[in-house]
């Protein structure tokens, strides 16, 4: 098989990808693009970061074969990857050290990130603390009142949380203001981006410093079945976790790479988060081209999903090329599906799932129980739920 | 010549420096858009820079982003843009009219459709905000076919191997942002932009506009003694924000004054 070698110097994967952003921002890019080209080769730098990952974050994060949830859906086997068990309860922890390492090299100062969960704004908090970095954390008006345990996380870890009230006050919204911020203050200032979107080269550093996953997960499963799963299954809502377990895949031939995305109230309603799935047109937004849920003016439209974190109107570009080529597919869940996934995750295997994890789960139940016993799905479960119960408390009339 | 090389070229032997508005196209109402661009050619603007709303505008301050949300609420996409262009050059053909947006509307309606429709509506000029030089090259020869301007920015921090690579595919004017910043922002340096004025002349002859901290006649008046052309954003929306319907008119005549006089004292 063909060696998968993407992007390309100017960050293109195919037509998508690039970088499509304000003057302002191209000196930015380029100091930053310069400064990754020669660090991510660098063995220092990658001890450095392996370091932090087994020792601050508790890597490798294991494989759970989760038998009662097999034997229940029936059909294949299914694991899960657990990313729940990082420090701060995601793989977005990965990425924050990975970049905050760099800005650190690079001499900034002070952090800037976007959050939509609030997951991607812990972990740079928490990675800020350690470090002594100044954190300023953007998150949607909406999202803040989502996900309240969250925001009193960052502010304990000595981050400033800005609610952004423009738009419709989510993750695009916080997007939209962490960039305002960085091109004001770009002297002093490094962007975490927590997804595999916005200009080149963020979408190839996250998937670099989200590739662990998949590199750990190769090795793992070797060791557990002396094979690699059939399928491997990941939530898209920008795409990082998918892209950090899918990346090491890529060669490997006879794996089915699942994305799931959000279909929200149902893929008919519009109501949804699913550009890949909906077949979305392709245009330009945050710096990249992509698949992208618009009007016929070009104006991003408002997207539904029960979990903030897959609430993004976009995708990453080199998702959006992998279902170009056909390499991965993709697929939709509903908040309904996502949230019976939930409570069976809960009751059968003891694991309180995030919300946007449950879409993965979802969709691995559906697709094992067209498999035969001895094959193997593989689920990225990229979060807890702790951050959702007040969500799911709601959903269900309870007043905790 | 183009509408935009004329205006300059009629101010240089005036001795005098060009005065460029901006206004959101539908803000704070489509029906008057039109209106507003004609008074604001009589109140001293020699070029109108149209802003096409949008919904995620990255590069633009809060005050322009209000701007849009305000022209979003009525609909107020592409084609309706150049619809309003096409109706202002009805009356008036002399004035040129840049448009200022982002590159997904345009890449939404497709760049050929959008360059016949433009050149038909009358539009000067093309500046997308998230265009760099490397990302636009088919539709920067599009624009050229159709004669239309491509205006691009240069930064405080555009390195001058990259001023000579803009400057290669930038046509009718440069326009220079003065500022580390979104539009509207609060912290021009006028030695600083003088010094980059300066730097650029020396690798074009091309005209050089200023803006996205232009905020008083004081800021107009320093500038215009720099560049040869004066953007005026922030400002301007911020006036069409604070008047009703019945102001909206005298107000922004009566800003565009005071920054003309500004301007035609240096």
């Amino acid at each position: 098989m063909q060696v998968y070698d993407m992007p390309d110097e100017r960050g293109h994967f195919g037509r998508f990808g690039g970088t499509f952003v304000a003057e302002t921002l191209v000196e930015a890019l380029e100091e930053l693009r310069v400064m990754y080209e020669k660090y991510r080769h660098d063995p220092e730098f990658l001890a450095e970061f392996a370091y932090d990952l087994k020792h601050f974050v508790g890597r490798p994060s294991p494989i759970y074969h989760a038998k009662r949830l097999s034997e229940k859906v029936g059909g294949a086997q299914i694991y899960l990857k657990r990313e729940d068990l990082n420090h701060t309860g995601a793989h977005k922890i990965n990425n924050t050290i990975g970049q905050a390492l760099l800005a650190k090299r690079m001499g900034k100062p002070r952090v800037i990130a976007e959050t939509g969960a609030g997951q991607h704004g812990v972990a740079t908090a928490t990675i800020a603390a350690r470090l002594g970095l100044e954190c300023v954390v953007y998150m949607g008006a909406e999202d803040v009142k989502r996900q309240a345990p969250n925001v009193f996380r960052m502010k304990l870890l000595g981050a400033t949380v800005v609610p952004v009230e423009s738009g419709s006050k989510t993750l695009k919204d916080a997007l939209n203001e962490a960039m305002r911020d960085w091109v004001t203050n770009i002297s002093n200032t490094f962007y975490i981006i927590g997804t595999v979107a916005g200009p080149h080269p963020y979408p190839m550093m996250v998937r670099d410093f989200q590739a662990v996953i998949g590199i750990e997960a190769k090795e793992q499963m070797q060791e557990m079945i002396g094979r690699q799963p059939d399928a491997v299954v990941a939530c898209v809502g920008g795409g990082s976790n998918a892209m950090g377990i899918f990346y090491p895949y890529i060669d490997v031939e006879g794996v089915r790479l699942f994305g799931v995305e959000a279909a929200g109230h149902g893929l008919e309603t519009g109501q949804h988060a699913a550009p890949l799935t909906a077949n979305s047109p392709v245009g330009v937004l945050h710096g990249n081209r992509t698949y992208l849920m618009q009007d016929e003016d070009g104006n991003i439209v408002e997207t539904h999903s029960i979990s903030a974190g897959l609430d993004y109107p976009g995708v990453g570009p080199e998702h959006a090329w992998l279902k170009d080529i056909k390499r991965a597919e993709y697929v939709a869940i509903t908040d309904d599906e996502a949230m019976n996934a939930f409570h069976q995750l809960c009751r059968t295997e003891g694991i309180i799932p995030a919300m946007e994890s449950s879409h993965a789960l979802a969709y691995a139940e559906k697709l094992a129980r067209t498999m035969s016993p001895d094959q193997v799905v593989l689920v990225n479960l990229s979060g807890r739920g702790d951050k959702d119960i007040n969500t799911v408390a709601r959903l269900a009339n309870i007043t905790l | 010549m183009s509408r935009i090389q004329s205006v300059f070229a009629e101010l240089k032997a005036q001795g005098k420096k060009a005065l460029i508005p901006y206004i959101t196209a539908g803000d704070p109402h489509p029906d008057q858009t039109v209106p507003l661009m004609h008074a604001l050619v009589a109140s001293g603007a020699d070029m109108i820079e149209l802003g096409v709303p949008f919904s995620d505008p990255m590069a633009d301050g809060p005050v322009i982003q209000r701007a849009s949300e305000r022209a979003l609420v009525h609909k107020i996409g592409l084609r309706k843009v150049l619809e309003m262009v096409k109706t202002f050059r009805e009356t008036n053909q002399k004035t040129p009219v840049v448009l200022m947006g982002y590159a997904n509307p345009v890449e939404a309606m497709g760049t050929t459709r959008f360059v016949a429709l433009a050149k038909d509506a009358g539009v000067d000029g093309v500046l997308t905000v998230d265009y760099p030089p490397e990302e636009c090259e088919s539709f920067n020869q599009q624009l050229a076919q159709a004669d239309i301007d491509s205006i691009f920015l240069l930064s405080p921090t555009t390195e001058p191997s990259r001023t000579e690579l803009i400057v290669k595919q930038a046509t009718g004017f440069l326009y220079y942002v003065s500022l580390k910043g979104v539009t509207g922002a609060a912290n021009l340096d006028i030695v600083e932009v003088k010094k980059r004025v300066a730097e650029i002349r020396k690798t074009t002859d091309m005209p050089i506009g200023v803006g996205f901290g232009v905020k008083d006649a004081a800021t107009a008046h320093e500038v215009a003694a720099i560049a040869d052309a004066v953007v005026v954003g922030s400002r301007m929306v911020l006036a069409i924000e604070q008047s009703n319907a019945n102001t909206l008119i005298p107000n922004v005549q009566a800003l565009m004054k005071e920054l003309r006089t500004a301007i035609d004292a240096v």
